[in-house]
């Protein structure tokens, strides 16, 4: 019995450190959840600004064409995949990466799409099924800034311009609050919902408004890339938090349950013990 | 003198918002500088200083990849990045300067001409900056 116990002690022991360890990391995701949400919200006037300029552009005068706001037709398509670099973060990436194979798997050959990937885990995903990867970005920081993303989003939207692939898909993980969030296939090139919302302004463009578009949508695109980067980071903090936050209540019902079961082992025990002994005595008498 | 608002602002956060007299901006097709109620317009920014004047003070401002949106009570200049001297690391934009003058010395394609080009145009306004500032 005594052997048992041991082994029932050792099993809470290391409960109790597994514990300790989720819940650091739950507090330490709850942290920096706070902030990828504030870096969140930081972008998005830039956003929105961008967006609006862009929307009265193109509304302004029917005439106005621009590679980047015509859909031609699909030969090839681009996939913008946005991963983390960690695990431990419940469904996070399982999620993002499974909507992406659901997108391959319509594809009928590998010559039909690219893929750009953000994260060590997206990386690894395609590297072990062997599907080439146009560029990645590893290693990225919690709170990224734009020229730390500004390459592989500059890459990813001037393959388009180029006639690389005709469709630039982002796929990310888009945040509701801690405990939600959806992964999404967004389609980011080219263009389309871009009728302007709220305030009509008539601007005079310097030289002209093609050139003024020339600028701004390529600008326009990668900022639409940095702020799902953004998001797809306080998505990450927040399935960690929640994913971390569950280890730790199930760490807690198991120490529980172990805890029970030594004691009454510990029991069993002595009250055999007293039994050896009282039959030990009547024996001698 | 009237006054109307300026905000600057990049993808990271909000740098600038105050009331300001005048901005001198440098746009692709040459310098201006936008006073109160200047008709609404938009045009892309050179890799260039912007300058503000406010109550007979002067600042100074790095930009680059940016835009200015003139509207009728404000002006909102959005660039990737801007910075007002102090947040300026002049070691850093040297190394860059240094950085791009060795690409463009050495044999490149026309892609890394260019980017090694506009890197050295980013680190000298920088410095220029920095040194008004």
């Amino acid at each position: 019995m005594a052997k048992g116990m041991r082994e029932i002690k050792r099993q809470i022991k290391s409960k109790q450190n597994t514990k300790q360890i989720t819940k650091a990391m739950e507090m330490v995701a709850a942290a920096k959840l706070r902030r990828s949400q504030d870096a969140a919200l930081a972008a998005r006037p830039y956003t929105e600004k961008i967006r609006e300029v862009v929307a009265s552009i193109a509304s302004s005068g029917g005439s106005i064409k621009h590679p980047m706001l015509e859909t031609r037709e699909v030969k090839r398509t681009a996939y913008l995949v946005i991963t983390s670099d960690r695990g431990l973060a419940g469904g996070y990436n399982v999620n993002v990466l499974r909507k992406v194979s659901t997108a391959l798997r319509e594809h009928k050959s590998a010559n039909e799409y690219s893929i750009f990937v953000i994260g060590r885990k997206g990386r690894d995903f395609f590297n072990r099924r062997g599907i080439p990867i146009a560029e990645e970005v590893t290693g990225l920081s919690d709170s990224p800034s734009f020229s730390d993303i500004k390459s592989i989003a500059a890459a990813a939207v001037q393959g388009f311009e180029a006639g690389k692939y005709d469709e630039l898909y982002i796929v990310y993980n888009q945040f509701h609050n801690a405990i939600t969030q959806t992964p999404v296939l967004k389609k980011l090139l080219p263009l389309a919902d871009l009728e302007s919302t709220g305030s009509k302004t008539s601007y005079e463009y310097e030289p002209t408004p093609e050139d003024v578009l020339n600028v701004l949508l390529p600008k326009y695109a990668e900022t639409v890339i940095y702020s799902a980067i953004l998001e797809g980071k306080a998505s990450e903090f927040g399935a960690r938090m929640t994913a971390m936050g569950n280890a730790t209540k199930n760490a807690t019902k198991m120490i529980a349950g172990l805890t029970l079961t030594y004691n009454r082992a510990r029991q069993a025990a002595i009250t055999q013990e007293i039994a050896e002994i009282v039959g030990g005595a009547n024996a001698q008498q | 003198m009237s006054t109307f608002t300026l905000e600057i602002v990049t993808p990271e956060r909000k740098v600038y918002a105050e009331d300001v007299n005048m901005v001198i901006v440098k746009g692709t097709e040459g310098e201006l500088g936008i006073l109160a109620n200047h008709v609404p317009m938009v045009t892309p920014l050179r890799i260039s200083s912007i300058t503000i004047k406010k109550d007979r003070t002067e600042e100074i401002i790095a930009v680059s990849g940016g835009f200015v949106e003139v509207r009728k009570d404000k002006v909102v200049i959005l660039a990737e990045s801007a910075e007002l001297p102090h947040a300026i690391d002049e070691a850093r934009a040297q190394a860059a300067k240094k950085r791009a003058e060795q690409r463009l010395g050495g044999k490149a394609d026309e892609y890394d001409f260019r980017r090694a080009e506009l890197a050295l145009q980013r680190a000298m306004n920088r410095l220029a900056v920095k040194q008004r500032g």
